[in-house]
């Protein structure tokens, strides 16, 4: 009897996993039927209701969905940028990095989502005060991974690529912004979910648009089931960005032995 | 053979200051002249530890000496020495490039056009075996084949100085015997001047004009010279049998000896 349902093959994990999920989802609904817990804790159906009402009768999702989206993007691409231009310039420049280093560690010390109201009044409630909020967490991940990496740059190809001709400039584009961008590869993971999470979390601290001001809105009247949902439909929109992410960095980082990270299959 | 040596080392010194200890000294070479005319084939050797790497960095101007001079075809180095091509220890291929792409980075540092560069990287991969290896990424290749990617690397620049620092000690026996008799072989069809770096006396006697023992460190200095009388072409396998190559490592090696015991007491010594 074992040997038939233990979860050795993949069609039997995936029966075995799902099952998990129903079980869960059977139980839950079961609870709430009582109406007090129902208001505490939401229930599947209701929460299926809300996800229909937003992807198809309503379709209010997708505006606000592209809007985080948006700013993730936003978020990463200059957050990326800027955190390798520091890693370069603080890793080759012994001098600057001495100079700076109480205060980066300072500022990657400080809990910058309490930024997030000051951003609201520099930027106002627009996507740019969200962007700026994710940049902050985005930035220092991958400011950290160059500099580290900057570092690290074995001597023995800085000194084969100066014998072979390479000046000062040469190096930093053929040596080290190479070097750079597989560091940046490897903290591509944590950087993607954290500019989704700096996203999130300024929308709901206040907003007009967005997927964090859908639930914060839900919130206010106390729909526990549209809550649920839109923490379901932002689960959902983070694994989909890991994937891409994953399947981005198979194709770049071809020539590596293996990745810093395992692959994280869906 | 030409007046001027194509590299010449003069009473060079190295003192390394211990980072964690500023009052710490370590002298790796002292006082050490080493002359290479060109077209010869030099091959320092001497115990594990001894400063044979120093040299090589100072004769590449990766390195500054302490004291002494350097001067390449007469003329005083100054920063990275550009009529050399270096061949390193360890592993020197840059991992984001493809075979070719590693072959060509020094036709590329020196501006050359890619299709240009391209066809000779190819003519080159050919020439040390690897010709159909051009898309390979270092990690998909064996050590031996990286060993021939980076000659290949070195020799496209036509460098008039080739220093090499031990770099088939990490092969296995068959491909080294291989790699030493492709090495030989270019040499021959172009007469640069080598400045080689073993700890294998064999590979030493077998491959050079002149051998160089240095004594055990610290302060490293030459402590015999050795011309190595062996007719040429030679290959490498064959050559150890001659009842001269016998003979001159008998001789040699009565000299290395008492270096290596030293070099070793001392790395107990340093374990212990």
């Amino acid at each position: 009897m074992w040997q038939l349902i233990r979860p050795s093959s993949k069609l039997s994990l995936r029966v075995w996993q799902i099952s998990l999920l129903m079980i869960f989802l059977g139980v839950w609904q079961y609870v709430s039927l009582d109406p007090k817990l129902a208001f505490f804790f939401g229930k599947p159906t209701g929460v299926v209701e809300s996800l229909w009402a937003w992807f198809v009768t309503d379709g209010i999702i997708y505006y606000h969905l592209q809007i985080t989206l948006l700013e993730t993007l936003l978020a990463f691409v200059i957050g990326t940028s800027a955190g390798m231009g520091a890693g370069l310039w603080l890793g080759l420049s012994p001098i600057a990095s001495a100079i700076l280093d109480p205060y980066i560690k300072a500022l990657n010390s400080m809990p910058r989502v309490i930024l997030a109201p000051i951003f609201a009044m520099w930027f106002g409630l627009g996507i740019w005060s969200k962007v700026a909020l994710a940049v902050t967490l985005v930035f220092f991940i991958v400011f950290f991974n160059v500099y580290q990496g900057v570092k690290e740059v074995s001597p023995t190809l800085l000194d084969n690529a100066r014998m072979l001709g390479a000046d000062r400039k040469k190096l930093l584009r053929f040596v080290y912004l190479p070097s750079a961008t597989s560091w940046v590869f490897s903290s591509l993971h944590t950087s993607v979910g954290l500019a989704f999470v700096g996203a999130v979390v300024g929308e709901y601290l206040g907003s007009a648009a967005g997927v964090g001001y859908l639930i914060l809105q839900a919130e206010g009247v106390f729909d526990i089931n549209t809550v649920v949902a839109g923490v379901v439909v932002l689960t959902a929109c983070a694994l989909v960005l890991d994937g891409i992410v994953g399947i981005v960095e198979k194709k770049l980082m071809k020539w590596q032995p293996k990745s810093g990270e395992t692959e994280q299959q869906v | 053979m030409n007046e001027t040596p194509a590299l010449a080392l003069k009473n060079i010194s190295c003192t390394f200051i211990s980072r964690d200890d500023p009052g710490q000294r370590y002298t790796a070479v002292q006082d050490t002249t080493l002359e290479v005319a060109a077209g010869e084939f030099v091959s320092v050797v001497g115990p594990t530890g001894c400063g044979k790497s120093t040299l090589l960095n100072v004769g590449a101007g990766l390195l500054s000496p302490s004291k002494g001079s350097i001067e390449v075809f007469g003329v005083p180095l100054q920063g990275v020495n550009k009529r050399a091509g270096y061949m390193f220890q360890g592993e020197a291929l840059l991992p984001w490039r493809k075979a070719l792409d590693n072959v060509t980075a020094g036709l590329q540092f020196a501006g050359v056009d890619p299709k240009d560069a391209d066809e000779q990287g190819r003519e080159w991969m050919r020439r040390v075996g690897l010709g159909g290896f051009e898309d390979r990424y270092p990690h998909q290749m064996s050590g031996g084949m990286r060993k021939r990617t980076m000659l290949a690397q070195t020799l496209i620049r036509d460098p008039d100085i080739i220093l090499m620092d031990e770099p088939f000690s990490a092969l296995d026996i068959q491909t080294r015997q291989l790699m030493e008799n492709e090495v030989l072989e270019l040499w021959m069809a172009k007469r640069k001047a080598v400045l080689f770096i073993t700890h294998d006396l064999d590979e030493a006697i077998a491959m050079s004009d002149r051998v160089v023992v240095l004594s055990a460190g610290p302060g490293t200095h030459p402590i015999g010279e050795f011309v190595i009388d062996l007719p040429r072409p030679r290959d490498v396998a064959e050559v150890r049998i001659d009842p001269r190559f016998v003979e001159l490592h008998a001789d040699i090696w009565s000299v290395l000896r008492d270096e290596v015991l030293k070099g070793y007491a001392q790395q107990k010594q340093k374990a212990a």
